[in-house]
């Protein structure tokens, strides 16, 4: 699957409607002990906050890429937060059903430049 | 931004970087669970040359140190250091600091970064005509060895008989030539040394520190393993504004038995504050300022809060109300109110 990225580092699988955040973003966070998931039924537009993960040092928030509906959540992130430093770009928080087409985002080329070119995550 | 002398050896060790108090020091290297653990398991080294030193010297340094501290400073034997606040006349913190005596009538003060300024504007229009004021943070540097495997590596580098015994005890070694102060300290709850050195030996002795392999280790461990150690750090648990009898060091404020800055303003005014230990019991991590609940009534707020890596849960020390008597409170984390239960300090105590 090509995943397509934020600029708030969140990725984004357009085929199964997932999302998850980049690998740049977990290496940033590095410690993350708590996730909180939004319920399934749940309805974002782009740019909502959906969900927050909490590392040692910080809390930060979790934006949606595309507007729709939380049609699925990775339940086992609630007890397993540590599976997102072990493989961010395989493990999914929540998926949406889109009603809006993405914009504004990048693939994987033009995300890893726009890293190099601005740190902060 | 200002540079310790480890800066480069640390950043080619892959140091994240950040502003403290003036300095680009380390936050984490790997990652702040893996160095927290590593100190609590093995050993720990940590760059904190950023910290302040000033020598205190003549035939009034005692008089004045005991006019600038709340802890007893008579009893205070060469070879030992001792913890203590130094207050403004209101009886706020102007700084917690660590008293070493150095010989008969000179003392050294390690004093914290971020109140580097002002801690050297009140020594100084203190002691101006009573005693020789040395600032000493330039040319100092100081490495924290912390973990139960420093005194082994401590031993090695400078023969058993070279190295203080006790807690809150140091000695003077020489190494090629220069002084170095070995000191049984740290801000961990384990045991360890501080090294404090000229900065020339900088690279030497980190070389030498390096062959043992510690973790490497930045401000972020160390702040977690204070926090656990339920040791309070200046600028959260205290401030100026923060009467030093509503901050649970009554220990290390000595009223009764001499005069000092600030002890009037105690002697007049209640504590109106107290410090609890916090263990969150639902999700969310409490963070500094976050307001805590008894029922519906606001009692006070989170002053630090972290997950505690050894505990596996989230902990929280709180500035609430001193009439506060219940088990459990409320921290409002992002609008939510979620529970926490209140604990006894320290989170962490070492086996000895």
């Amino acid at each position: 699957m090509a995943l397509l990225y934020a600029k708030t580092h969140e990725w984004y699988d357009k085929a199964s409607g997932k999302i998850g955040i980049s690998e740049y973003a977990a290496n940033a966070l590095v410690d993350i002990v708590f996730v909180d998931l939004p319920e399934v039924g749940t309805m974002l537009a782009a740019g909502d906050s959906f969900a927050t993960l909490e590392s040692v040092k910080a809390v930060s928030d979790i934006y949606s890429p595309v507007s729709g509906e939380i049609v699925e959540v990775n339940e086992a992130l609630r007890d397993a937060p540590e599976l997102i430093n072990e493989d961010p770009e395989q493990t999914w928080f929540v998926a949406i059903k889109a009603e809006t087409e993405a914009t504004g985002l990048m693939d994987k080329a033009a995300y890893e430049a726009y890293c190099a070119s601005n740190p902060e995550a | 931004m200002k540079k310790t002398p480890f800066y480069e050896l640390l950043a080619a060790h892959g140091a994240r970087m950040v502003e403290f108090a003036g300095y680009a020091m380390p936050i984490q290297f790997s990652s702040i669970i893996t160095e927290h653990k590593a100190v609590r398991e093995h050993i720990g080294l940590f760059d904190v040359s950023h910290m302040a030193e000033f020598i205190i010297k003549g035939e009034k340094a005692l008089e004045a140190l005991e006019a600038l501290t709340t802890n007893v400073m008579s009893t205070l034997a060469i070879g030992k250091a001792r913890y203590t606040l130094m207050l403004n006349d209101n009886g706020g913190v102007i700084d917690d600091i660590l008293v070493y005596r150095l010989d008969t009538q000179e003392y050294m003060i390690v004093a914290n970064a971020a109140n580097y300024q002002k801690d050297c504007d009140h020594i100084v229009a203190h002691i101006a005509t009573e005693a020789e004021f040395i600032d000493i943070t330039e040319s100092t540097a100081l490495l924290a060895l912390q973990g139960k495997d420093a005194i082994g590596i401590m031993e090695r580098l400078f023969g058993t008989e070279a190295l203080p015994k006790d807690n809150y005890s140091f000695t003077k070694a020489i190494y090629k030539g220069k002084e170095l102060l070995l000191s049984r300290t740290g801000y961990t709850g384990e045991d360890g040394f501080e090294i404090f050195l000229d900065t020339t030996l900088a690279q030497d002795i980190f070389a030498r520190l390096m062959e043992s392999s510690p973790t490497l280790c930045g401000l972020g461990a160390r702040d977690t393993l204070r926090l656990e150690a339920g040791m309070p750090l200046y600028g959260h648990e205290m401030s100026e504004d923060t009467l030093a009898s509503e901050i649970g060091l009554g220990w290390f404020i000595k009223t009764d038995a001499k005069d000092f800055i600030g002890k009037s303003a105690l002697l007049t005014k209640e504590p109106q504050y107290k410090r609890i230990g916090l263990k969150v019991v639902g999700k969310g991590i409490a963070r500094d300022g976050m307001k805590v609940f008894e029922g519906s009534k606001e009692i006070g707020y989170v002053t630090s809060g972290t997950y505690s890596p050894t505990l596996g849960y989230p902990i929280a020390m709180a500035r609430v109300n001193i009439d506060f008597d219940k088990d459990n409170v409320e921290i409002e984390i992002r609008g939510a109110k979620i529970q926490a239960e209140v604990c006894k300090l320290p989170f962490y105590k070492r086996q000895k």
